[in-house]
């Protein structure tokens, strides 16, 4: 079995930072992704990114991307990319098994960084197994990722960010946004990217769900109603939208599979997206040598991934003994970095939900830092 | 109508399958799993198992963060038992089974 320092799970904004951080310090590392591409969600995404210059405000998903891929590659002594490679067990006693092209092998880190990611949340109506109603991110993947339109004529269902920014490039791409729908009283997401489509005249339905789908062998038309404040739909006033495509961005939820099989402690926080790991400051879970960043560890967005990749990798390198002269500076400085990206409404829920799982230093769980 | 509502759509279980089978008495997600294939397909709950909790919650009283979502063993996706046999043999595994 081949011994390995670091093993990073995940090759999405958090995994990339994370490795970029340990190998700096100095550790080698195995970067693992299932994926043919490097950088998950960010090579699709199109749009200008928020926060700060340190999280590479007003740059675009996909050059983002390219800006870690090259620092990475800079890092090639010391980091093993290994693409088309899926992590399919990580065992009590450290050891992960792993699949690559119909082969199966297993490796023994010392360290171990999951940054999973999460998948799309979907939701139960009448024919939901129609052709033509997909996940959000899928309909962005197809569009951005291999160019392929899905539709001409779409209904979102969720008014979160997701749903907003794939509403716009939707639009963007020539196809038509018939409505947006939003179980909730209020828009989920930031109000900039929902001006945007209203602008564009979408119209942005609150306090309505899907009641059914239609249609033979495709999607054909959508029926929305109206909810009451139990979220119980009304008869009477359902409103008929013929549409091929349905997109789904009701929310995400934690790919945590891998560490309830590696038997960390896991919690159920409504606001991170589900069953989420318990872990201290520097995203040690309770399992020793054992991190987690992104949103594995709470669905949160893509500037956080960044920063928690980065905290990880420092304290998964801390951990297997790799140190820097200025780490407590740089380590509070991404500390930081998190609280003002989890600032307003939403972070608040966010900044309660990861104190619920706060390890606050157990001995068995710490890393000196 | 609520039999065209999919919630698994690996094993082809409705709405109504996964509420009939809780009103029989399957009130948590591993027994519901190991009676009807729940989660087992390859999506591995991933798709169906915040659906099927959500039924479980309204139906027990129970929030959704006092249920279990039972037990995740590896592989984490299907791979092929030859592969895992050839793996065993490369570590010299398959000695005592000649």
């Amino acid at each position: 079995m081949k011994a390995v320092e670091l093993l990073v799970v995940g090759g999405g904004p958090a995994g990339l930072c994370a490795a970029i951080q340990a190998a700096e310090m100095g550790s080698t590392v195995i970067l693992v992704e299932r994926d043919e591409h490097l950088g998950g969600q960010l090579i699709k995404q199109t749009h200008m990114f928020f926060g700060s210059e340190k999280q590479y405000a007003s740059k675009r998903g996909f050059d983002i991307s390219e800006l870690l891929l090259k620092k990475l590659s800079e890092l090639a002594e010391k980091v093993t990319l290994m693409k088309g490679t899926t992590v399919v067990g990580i065992y009590e006693d450290g050891v992960v098994s792993l699949e690559q092209g119909g082969k199966y092998f297993k490796v023994k880190p010392k360290a171990t960084i999951v940054a999973t990611g999460a998948s799309e949340k979907t939701l139960g109506f009448p024919n939901n197994d129609l052709p033509g109603i997909y996940g959000a991110g899928a309909v962005q993947t197809l569009m951005n990722v291999h160019g392929i339109k899905p539709g001409s004529k779409v209904v979102m269902v969720g008014a979160g960010n997701i749903g907003l920014i794939v509403s716009y490039q939707l639009l963007q791409a020539g196809v038509k946004v018939a409505a947006i729908v939003e179980g909730g009283p209020k828009i989920g997401g930031y109000l900039v990217h929902a001006s945007k489509v209203r602008r564009l005249g979408v119209p942005i339905l609150t306090g309505h769900t899907v009641k059914e789908a239609h249609g033979t062998n495709c999607l054909e038309k959508v029926t929305l109603w109206k909810l009451d404040e139990n979220w119980q739909g009304i008869s009477g006033t359902e409103i008929d939208i013929e549409a091929d495509v349905m997109c789904i961005s009701v929310g995400l939820s934690p790919l945590s599979e891998l560490l309830w099989q590696a038997g960390c402690q896991m919690k159920f926080v409504q606001p991170l997206g589900g069953y989420v790991p318990a872990r201290d400051e520097n995203l040690q879970t309770s399992v020793k040598g054992l991190f987690v960043a992104g949103d594995v560890s709470g669905v949160e967005e893509a500037s956080s991934a960044m920063v928690e990749g980065y905290l990880a990798g420092m304290s998964a390198a801390s951990f297997l003994g790799y140190k820097l002269f200025n780490m407590a500076e740089l380590r509070q400085d991404l500390l930081n970095q998190l609280d003002s990206l989890r600032h307003g409404q939403v972070g608040e829920k966010i900044r309660k939900g990861i104190a619920e799982l706060q390890i606050v230093n157990e001995a068995a769980a710490s890393v000196d830092l | 109508m609520a039999d065209k509502t999919f919630i698994c759509r690996c094993s082809d279980l409705t709405l109504q399958d996964i509420r009939n089978l809780i009103a029989k008495g399957y009130t948590t997600f591993d027994e519901l799993k190991r009676v009807s294939r729940v989660g087992m397909g390859p999506c591995q709950g991933r798709t169906c198992m915040p659906l099927v909790l959500r039924e479980l919650s309204i139906a027990t009283g129970k929030s959704i963060a006092e249920l279990s979502p039972g037990t995740f063993r590896p592989p984490v996706k299907s791979i092929k038992l030859g592969a895992i046999a050839a793996h065993a043999f490369e570590e010299g595994g398959g000695e005592g089974h000649e």
